[in-house]
């Protein structure tokens, strides 16, 4: 099978790296658009109110 | 502040900036435990914590990173503490099949995840800061209390055991020939070597 070992021939290390990099993000990216739950919305509120009470 | 006029920290609360990055604050507590319900908690606690240390807080430098630092302790030091098995041991997307090397030869992405998930929450860490969230070296270090060298080292030991994971040698960016046999073999020893 004659797959070709690298997209481009030169400097395959940093290539390496700028695809984990790129996995990396996307991990991090596919984690930060999961919606934020309404409990932290409530926490925030009710440290706020407890705040202002002061 | 009392001769230069109030600074736009002064006027805004750090408190009001809290909620905007909470986005980020699960983010990263998600890679570090690989698992939502318990990111969930460890931002809950880190928000408490934050808010009752907030004059603690520097206007002016970065929120996020501060945040980042908080929640990065009350992970390991409850890690410490309970000493539990913090992370699932096959990792949340175990359940995935392998995907086919790209016909281009970029990893896949979920051969990808299923390596991160094996890899140490110390590597993930180092990896998510650096890698996913650009922050310098010099910053990440600070964020875990190392040394600089340190986190550099860790970054790298990293990124080996990462590519060792995914059956990688060092410098190769193809994962498998297009059948996928052999990535499937190299991620069944990765998961004994883990």
């Amino acid at each position: 099978m004659n797959v070709a070992r690298n997209m481009s021939q030169d400097t395959p290390k940093s290539n390496l790296r700028k695809d984990i990099d790129e996995n990396l993000k996307r991990i991090y990216d596919d984690a930060l658009k999961e919606e934020v739950p309404d409990r932290f919305k409530a926490l925030l509120a009710q440290l706020k109110a407890k705040e202002s009470r002061k | 502040m009392t001769s230069f006029g109030p600074s736009s920290e002064a006027v805004n609360d750090p408190r009001d900036a809290l909620p905007d990055h909470i986005p980020s604050l699960r983010a990263f507590a998600i890679s570090l435990t690989r698992n939502v319900s318990e990111a969930d908690d460890l931002v809950q606690e880190t928000i408490l914590k934050a808010w009752s240390k907030f004059d603690k807080f520097t206007p002016g430098t970065d929120l996020r990173a501060w945040l980042f630092t908080i929640l990065r302790n009350t992970f390991f030091s409850s890690k410490r503490k309970t000493r539990r098995e913090v992370s699932d041991p096959e990792g949340i997307h175990a359940g995935n099949l392998f995907e086919r090397p790209h016909h281009d030869g970029r990893l896949a992405f979920g051969d990808f995840q299923r390596g991160f998930d094996k890899l140490s929450a110390e590597h993930r860490e180092v990896l998510i800061l650096v890698g996913a969230n650009g922050y310098s070296y010099e910053e990440a270090a600070e964020m875990m209390g190392v040394a600089v060298g340190t986190a550099k080292s860790r970054a790298n030991r990293a990124r080996a055991r990462l590519n060792e994971l995914l059956g990688l040698a060092p410098g190769e960016t193809v994962l498998a020939d297009p059948s996928g046999e052999t990535m499937a073999v190299m991620g069944r020893s990765g998961v004994q070597a883990a």
